[in-house]
């Protein structure tokens, strides 16, 4: 019996030790990233090539602040509970300098409050909602990627000019898709006040029944249809609505459906004339992009997605933040970040001290199908700046502190 | 909704079953004969798509190499599943009932991360069906040809599913292991081979259904989950063991989702209402109904008394107030001794070992499976969460209102699940915990939907992560003691009693059910506590904590510690947390390592971690004796 209990008291101390290993400074400067690198992996694995080629360019010149860098990358399974112990480990243990990633809405918000919490600078590279700047924006967080709010903002000009009056909606049930509905129908009502919404189709994420939905949208006659659909749930939407005829004569919007990471699945489905937010990597011939695209296709014997340019330009803008404040410590950085110019891929951005979001901005035109891939066949940038709403509007929305 | 659009929206339905069919119709198969839970039903049915896919790249794209892709992926699925079994699953029959379930989920994360390698992280989408592709007009109405062809393999594989059981001498042995396989076996029947070939066949269904949904699904890494969920609740719907009964209740459920889609958003009384939203619970909603009214599913039979499930569980052991003791000590010593982030692993574990031991007390000495356990470690954390920011109480009494919400709810839904037992009541808590779960990831104005609510810090003497260990620590540890001392209590005694003979306890005068519904609103109280301890300790909370994939890793964690050992759940909850969080920072297919690192314990320690050391310290003591 008393073997027993020493035994069990022994192993019970030896897994309480292990827990208390301590953990030492490293010379280089560490940001630590969350992301959801297996729920989210179609994004992910370009994102994170994106950020490794940012830190060997960072490196190679020398680093910053006479340092190296290094990301230490953590994956949150998706999940914003694990995604604050992961930031929880990252600052106390691994000694990171500040917080950077995350891709969905949600886990977003929760590292960004937790970030508030730490006083600590957290740069938001993916999440899209609009919340993190606006409604539940805080003083410590900042984001890198357009918007909901702003890429359905760069689409509406088309969707005006055009002057169709019914619109039906198709969209994701959670926070991007009901943002980016809610979103469009506001702009368009304001731009254009004969619009009629006459169908409005909330589907599962990753589970659309596209047969059911495209009936239910035929049924309703549009002469338009907005969709926020994006991933597998677009390519089963754009099949049954091309077999079932729901596409003929009616003219689409889908946000997202340019970027790389959904359209290249479509093949030579894709499309023809969806009008889109999206990232035409091979047609885009600014100086700095050829640089990037040329430095990542000798890496990585791959071409960039959306993804590899968001992963990048996270880097580049906590090394820049860092580089402007001149020290690690959590209130210069902040600082620094107010009104930070960044030049990224797809040209110089600025995150603006008003709401903490970037000028990052997209690619809209429309779509198109050449050597059995889809591609956008009609192109313009525009700058993240020209799609905001008024610094009036956004004090309103943003709380005060 | 006009005439022929309702007429083609049931047609919609109807094919949408046909693959949802051939899943149920296989885990119904291999439910009936081996009695095991099929966790990685679904990861099969992916990787039948995905085999479709690479075989059709390799055979061209004209119907011959598009068919005999499909078949050949549904064959190679079948080694697969064939392969489970013999591998891992023969290992493990004697052990508790249900264990076999951890086993299979560990085969789904390996199965992800292997997809992963071998086909990449981009959605792959297929051809569509050569000679197929064009759509029939029906009524002005266009509908594609290879969906009419779908309605009607549906029944055709129903058809010669029959022959094979009915016609044949394996079908004979399989209906009669599916009555009573302790029969089968005393008679001379090879179990093995009858497994092994029963898991075949199950494994082809899924993989067929898979295959065959290749012109209209990418294959992606998401399926494995989405379906599973989807082909239990056909299973359970239809009655289990019932082949008419699965085809019935995918029709019902295909049809039902086509319906909420067709019926869009309709304007009663100046309100509307968006059908389209309830396609993500209408399957549950259809469960619930359906398990209320019908307690074996809508063809189902009432099951056979199973007579080997093993030995009778032993009695439980109190612990050793030494040996906790040492662990209060070394708890109360760890913040003075380490950082942050080791206070936050510990809590973590903390509140998951009080779910898991919440969970235990319903599972184990009180015999009722919860599939859907984390409805009440949500509906704490999210009551935690709403009283704090939408009632404007103080964080103390938000905290400790918490629970007796979630008590609240387990009153309700209990009362109608311990009138069900085995699968069909863990059928029914999964049904109320989805319903649960769908309400707080779309009432944006209460739970703020799917972003979840955050800035919900304790107060301000507790900020200190320190403080706020020791709180966890306290309410988390209280409420284990509470739950394991209830089991050593009368109540105790007459849950077990209920348990282990329910025919006894009820004509010695016990209320059963009364007793069992109690346990359940025990069981949901500390898991709400629980729920509430982690809210305030990440300071946000999303619909994720009342998700599926929480209640599963609740259920992992009882059978990783062992379900027939009362501490078992504690270290299982640690374990399993901690391994988790441990492998992620090593390796990128860490999901796969996991579910390796989880076979390997379910092969040595059938009777769980604590299970398999108690015996291993027991040989080691009889030696020196």
């Amino acid at each position: 019996m008393l073997t027993r209990n020493r035994l069990l008291a022994g192993a019970s101390a030896l897994v309480a030790l292990s827990f208390v290993a301590p953990a030492f400074a490293q010379e280089p400067i560490k940001l630590g990233e969350i992301n959801s690198y297996k729920a989210f992996a179609a994004f992910l694995d370009p994102y994170k090539k994106g950020m490794e080629l940012a830190v060997d360019q960072v490196n190679a010149a020398g680093g910053v602040l006479g340092r190296k860098i290094e990301v230490v990358s953590r994956d949150d399974n998706g999940n914003p509970a694990d995604a604050v112990r992961a930031a929880e480990e990252l600052l106390s243990r691994e000694k990171v300098a500040f917080l950077i990633g995350t891709f969905p809405s949600n886990v977003g918000l929760a590292v960004a409050d937790f970030a508030k919490q730490k006083k600590t600078l957290f740069i938001a590279a993916e999440p899209l909602t609009d919340k993190i700047v606006w409604d539940q924006g805080n003083p410590y967080t900042f984001r890198l990627r357009t918007s909901t709010y702003m890429q359905t903002a760069m689409l509406i000009p088309d969707a005006v000019k055009l002057h169709k009056k019914r619109w039906a909606i198709v969209y994701p049930n959670y926070e991007y898709g009901q943002s980016a509905t809610a979103a469009f129908k506001k702009l368009m009502k304001e731009k254009q006040p004969d619009v009629e919404f006459v169908a409005e189709q909330a589907t599962p994420l990753g589970k659309i029944d596209a047969g059911a939905v495209v009936q239910a949208l035929a049924d309703a006659k549009p002469d338009a249809i907005f969709s926020s659909l994006f991933g597998a749930d677009l390519a089963k939407f754009v099949r049954a609505g091309t077999e079932r005829g729901l596409f003929k004569g009616v003219t689409v919007f889908d946000l997202l459906g340019g970027e790389p990471e959904y359209l290249d699945p479509l093949k030579d489905e894709a499309p023809d004339g969806w009008y889109v937010t999206g990232y035409p990597w091979s047609d885009i011939k600014t100086p700095e992009h050829t640089k990037f695209l040329d430095a990542y296709r000798a890496k990585f014997k791959d071409y960039p997605r959306l993804g590899s340019v968001v992963g990048y330009s996270t880097v580049m803008s906590a090394v820049a933040a860092i580089k402007k404040a001149g020290s690690l410590d959590q209130a210069k950085l902040v600082a620094a970040m107010a009104n930070l110019a960044v030049d990224t891929p797809f040209g110089p951005i600025t995150y603006r001290a008003i709401d903490h979001q970037s000028t990052m901005g997209t690619f809209v035109g429309q779509l198109g199908v050449k050597d059995g891939k889809g591609y956008m066949k009609t192109w313009r940038f525009i700058d993240g700046k020209d799609a905001l709403p008024s610094d009036a509007d956004v004090k309103k929305m943003r709380p005060a502190n | 909704m006009s005439f022929p659009s309702l007429l083609i929206q049931l047609l919609n339905g109807l094919a949408d079953a046909s693959s949802l069919f051939m899943v149920s119709a296989g885990l119904s198969l291999i439910f009936g004969v081996t009695r095991i839970v099929n966790f990685a039903h679904g990861s099969l049915y992916m990787l039948g798509l995905y085999g479709a896919y690479s075989l059709i790249e390799l055979l061209g794209r004209t119907p011959l190499g598009f068919w005999s892709a499909v078949i050949l992926a549904a064959f190679a699925v079948g080694i697969v599943g064939a392969l489970i079994e013999i591998v891992v699953l023969r290992r493990i029959y004697r052990a508790p009932e249900l264990f076999q379930l951890l086993a299979t989920f560990a085969v789904v994360l390996v199965i992800k991360d292997v997809a992963l390698y071998a086909w990449g992280s981009e959605d792959l989408v297929g051809p569509r069906a050569p000679g197929l592709s064009m759509a029939v007009e029906i009524l002005g109405k266009r509908i594609p040809a290879y969906d009419l062809l779908l309605i009607v393999i549906g029944p055709v594989v129903l058809g010669l599913l029959w022959l094979l059981l009915a016609r044949t001498r394996w079908g004979a042995l399989v209906r009669a292991a599916t009555q009573d396989r302790e029969m089968v076996g005393a008679l001379g029947v090879d179990q093995a081979k009858l497994f092994t070939s029963v898991f075949f066949v199950g494994a082809v269904l899924a993989g067929l259904g898979g295959a065959l949904q290749i012109p209209r699904e990418p294959a992606n890494l998401d399926l494995d989950l989405t379906v599973i969920a989807d082909a239990f609740v056909v299973t359970v719907v239809g009655g289990l063991g019932s082949l008419p009964g699965a085809l019935l209740a995918a029709v019902l459920i295909g049809v039902a989702k086509a319906l909420c889609i067709g019926l869009g958003t309709v304007h009663v009384l100046g309100v509307d209402i968006v059908f389209s939203k309830l396609v993500l619970v209408v399957e549950f909603v259809i469960m619930g109904v359906v398990l209320v009214l019908r307690p074996y599913g809508l063809l189902g039979k009432p099951p056979a008394a199973s007579r080997a499930a093993g030995a009778a569980p032993l009695p439980l052991a109190a612990p050793r107030w030494q040996t906790a003791l040492v662990w209060i000590v070394v708890l109360l010593a760890v913040p003075l001794v380490s950082d942050d982030y080791v206070a936050a692993l510990l809590i973590d574990i903390a509140c998951f070992g009080l779910f898991a031991v919440s969970l235990h007390f319903i599972m184990g000495p009180a015999g009722m499976i919860s599939f859907g356990h984390a409805a009440y470690f949500g509906l704490g954390a999210y009551a935690g969460a709403v009283l704090l920011k939408r009632a404007g109480l103080p964080m103390e009494a938000a905290f400790l209102l918490a629970p007796f919400c979630a008590a609240l709810f387990a009153l309700v839904y209990g009362w109608f699940c311990v009138r069900l037992s085995g699968v069909y009541l863990a059928m029914l808590t999964l049904a109320f915990a989805q319903i649960t779960w769908s309400i707080i990831f779309q009432w944006d104005a209460l739970t703020s939907g799917s972003n979840g609510m955050i800035g919900i810090w304790p107060a301000a003497w507790l900020a200190d992560k320190t403080r706020y260990y020791y709180f966890a620590m306290v309410f988390c540890g209280l409420g284990v003691a509470l739950l394991w001392r209830v089991l050593f209590s009368p109540f105790g005694y007459v849950l077990r009693a209920g348990r282990d003979s329910p025919l006894r306890a009820e004509a010695i005068g016990i209320n059963v059910r009364g007793f069992q519904w109690a346990a359940f609103v025990l069981a949901g109280t500390m898991a709400g506590l629980a729920g509430a301890v982690f809210a305030f300790s990440k300071g946000s909370i999303s619909p994720s904590a009342a998700s599926i994939s929480q209640s599963t890793d609740g259920l992992v964690m009882v059978l990783l510690g062992g379900v027939e050992t009362l501490t078992g759940p504690v270290v299982g909850a640690g374990v399993f947390t901690w391994l988790r969080d441990a492998l992620a920072r090593e390796t990128d297919y860490w999901r796969a390592v996991l579910g390796l690192v989880i076979l390997l314990i379910v092969v040595l320690f059938p009777q769980g971690l604590v299970g398999g050391l108690k015996m291993l310290l027991g040989r080691f003591r009889e030696r020196r004796a």
